[in-house]
């Protein structure tokens, strides 16, 4: 007994030590640049001079909650995430079960198919910019040879369809990942409950509503999490296609407004540790539901 | 006896300039043809001077140039040691530059125009030198002008009329590309430009005026917003309200535009040998509106050193040599880059090579300003709040009375009552 307790001593003193070197390098480029910016935002601090921040206590906060401005970013910001994460997830189910079916070239495809996102954000969002322009862009071009519109459509300026020119680059970048994440799942799948779905000739649509789609629902949920926590921060996009733009600003750009264009650091560190709690309690919420979600199913 | 003399000062000298040799790196615009002009004439005083330069360059965008140079500043960082800044920046980034006012002699800094030196005196020190100034002029083709019996407009329904007119008959002889006015009314400070010269040239002031006073919300202001937002989707492209100044001269330069708002960088540009439009370019001040006057926005570069240099004698000495007369001649003559040095406007060589700087002369001198002195370090909010007002009554988001009343309501809580 007393063996095994010192057994179990020592190899939880060895954990420790293999995991402290990790420990010191996640307190030194996380929790440090986050206990900071917390700290910053109850002060008055500017970027011209940091020295003279003074504590002003929530002063930045209450200024925060009564800017439509920030109401405006937070509402696109949620937008953007609910939209884009939906159309992501059913496209990226869609590829992955095209993917994960036996045909010549498969390997091939998988690979092209992450061609999307291997390329920088910035890069493919420059790109689409000058597809999208409204006079020499290649999107209209096409759309009005096949006799859609017969006038270019100014994507990224006009505001009811810059958010949804955002929406569609961020798809089509992300959507690979979504894919290969969900292939994944699927090629876990254990083949026994579909050879026995085969013998009692249920019907294909059945066996993705009954089979697949409930035993994929972790990976799936994990794809989502991913994606959710990535586009409630989305900045790149954004930035490049419409710049400081009020009706597509994100939270993140209005931050950075404030924190760079303005040299506000005490505003702008107030902006992004609201931020920051809006993406925690987005994760805690989703991952709650999630676990209920789950462990119902576990009972049915 | 005399060759040997010279031979040994030639070697002298080198080796002089070859121990003492330092790199200075200096910032450089990459709008247009920029970069080129900025690199030829750091790489000749390089020359000149036995130094090394390199080139650093920036976004071309001003409102991202401007937030770069924050945070190398603000880190205190030697690594660029000569900076090209805005004719609105001095106020914001004075506390990080070398005051130059005792580097260069009266009859060099006299020799510039006063106005911008003033704009580059903060609190007594001269923190950059002039390099280019700029003023928004109206580009217009003369060959389609000529062909539909058209005048460059005096005004801005002028303007409207003449634009319309000739687009629907352009379009209707198959040209269906074409538009009547490009300009720049993306989200950006380059909107903020555009917007002071419609409101000034109605005769509804500069958005804050000299002493600190909230002028915006008044009816000519409303008026040249209402004009502006007019032009949108009728002459101009839906696209114009994400255009910088490069996706206004895109347009302009395959030929796509009657009109075209811009710097004077676009017309040796559109003068360029592969250039489809060359030698079809006239250039007149802008428009002016209803009972108002023709004005143009005061832009324009200045040359400012780094405080956390590690050299600042050679990098004063590159900016001397950038500013100075010849160098301006040079980029004026080859460039269009209008020079700083009133004398130049009456050189032979400029007026040939760029008519416009002799026609628009009283433009450059009398260019209106963007509130950037009073409003010191808040500038940029204030600009950041009229480009978005702006541009939201451009996109029919928001109606002109209403938009400017809510902006000068914002405009006074940030300020504080006027106090800035």
């Amino acid at each position: 007994m007393t063996t095994a307790s010192r057994l179990t001593r020592s190899r939880t003193r060895s954990a420790w030590m293999f995991l402290a070197p990790m420990l010191v390098v996640l307190l030194l480029v996380a929790a440090w640049p986050l206990a900071r910016t917390i700290w910053f935002s109850f002060t008055d601090a500017n970027l011209s001079d940091m020295a003279a921040a003074e504590f002003i206590g929530l002063a930045n906060f209450e200024y925060l909650l009564t800017d439509p401005d920030w109401w405006q970013s937070v509402r696109n910001t949620l937008f953007f995430t609910v939209v884009s994460v939906s159309i992501e997830t059913i496209l990226g189910l869609g590829i992955a079960l095209a993917l994960n079916m036996h045909m010549p070239g498969r390997g091939i495809l998988r690979t092209a198919v992450l061609i999307p996102w291997a390329i920088p954000t910035i890069v493919s969002a420059q790109m689409w910019a000058w597809m999208m322009n409204d006079v020499f862009g290649v999107l209209n071009e096409l759309l009005i040879l096949v006799g859609f519109i017969d006038q270019g459509i100014a994507w990224t300026a006009n505001p009811s369809t810059a958010l949804w020119a955002v929406i569609m680059v961020d798809v089509w970048k992300t959507t690979p990942f979504m894919a290969l994440l969900i292939l994944a799942g699927l090629q876990m799948l254990p083949s026994e409950c579909y050879e026995a779905a085969k013998v009692d000739g249920v019907h294909p649509v059945e066996v993705f509503w009954k089979v697949t789609l409930p035993l994929l629902m972790p990976a799936l949920l994990v794809a989502v999490i991913f994606r959710l926590l990535d586009a409630l921060r989305i900045f790149d996009a954004i930035y490049v296609l419409t710049g400081n733009n009020q009706a597509t600003m994100s939270m993140s750009v209005y931050a950075r407004q404030q924190l760079v264009d303005f040299q506000d650091v005490g505003f702008g560190s107030a902006a992004s540790t609201l931020l920051f709690l809006t993406i925690a309690i987005f994760t805690t919420v989703y991952l709650t539901l999630a676990r209920v979600g789950s462990s119902e199913g576990d009972r049915a | 006896m005399l060759k040997l003399a010279m031979l040994t000062a030639a070697v002298g000298l080198l080796s002089t300039g070859a121990a003492n040799a330092v790199t200075i790196s200096i910032s450089c615009g990459a709008v247009g043809a920029e970069l080129e002009f900025c690199r030829d004439g750091a790489q000749a005083w390089a020359k000149q001077t036995g130094n090394e330069v390199e080139i650093v360059s920036t976004p071309n965008s001003a409102t991202e140039r401007l937030a770069l140079y924050q945070q190398l500043l603000a880190a205190g960082s030697g690594d660029v040691d000569v900076f090209q800044i805005d004719v609105v920046w001095p106020g914001l980034l004075a506390n990080h530059f070398l005051d130059l006012s005792g580097d260069f002699s009266a009859d060099e800094i006299g020799a510039h125009f006063k106005p911008i030196i003033e704009n580059n005196t903060i609190d007594g020190q001269l923190v950059a030198m002039p390099w280019f100034t700029d003023a928004g002029m109206l580009y217009y083709r003369t060959d389609l002008l000529e062909k539909h019996g058209a005048q460059p407009p005096k005004t801005w329904v002028e303007l409207s009329q003449t634009a319309q007119k000739i687009q629907d008959a352009e379009r209707a002889a198959g040209n269906d590309k074409m538009w009547g006015y490009v300009y720049q009314a993306k989200a950006y400070e380059g909107l903020t430009c555009n917007g002071l010269e419609w409101v000034d040239s109605f005769g509804g002031g500069q958005i804050v005026d000299a002493d600190g006073k909230i002028t915006i919300d008044n009816d000519q202001a409303v008026a040249a917003l209402a004009w502006a937002a007019s032009t949108v989707g009728t002459i101009a492209p839906e696209g114009v309200l994400n255009y910088t100044e490069e996706e206004a001269r895109g347009v302009w330069q395959a030929g796509n535009a009657v009109f075209m708002r811009n710097w004077p960088y676009a017309w040796s540009l559109g003068q360029a040998e592969d250039s489809p439009i060359k030698d079809k370019i006239g250039v007149v001040a802008l428009p002016a509106g209803e009972g108002g006057k023709s004005t143009g926005a005061l832009g324009g570069w200045q040359l400012a050193v780094s405080k956390y240099s590690e050299n600042p004698k050679e990098a004063v000495d590159l900016v001397r040599y950038l500013t100075s007369p010849t160098e301006q001649k040079r980029r004026a003559v080859e460039g269009a880059y209008n020079p700083t040095i009133a004398s130049l406007y009456k050189d032979e060589d400029v007026v040939e090579s760029a008519p416009f700087m002799g026609a628009l002369y009283e433009t450059f001198t009398n260019a209106v300003a963007r509130p950037s002195r009073v409003t010191g370090g808040k500038y940029n909010q204030v600009s950041a709040e009229f480009f978005n007002t702006t541009h939201q009554v451009l996109s029919k988001q928001a109606q002109p009375a209403d938009a400017l009343a809510a902006l000068a309501q914002k405009l006074d809580r940030l300020s504080r009552g006027g106090r800035w």
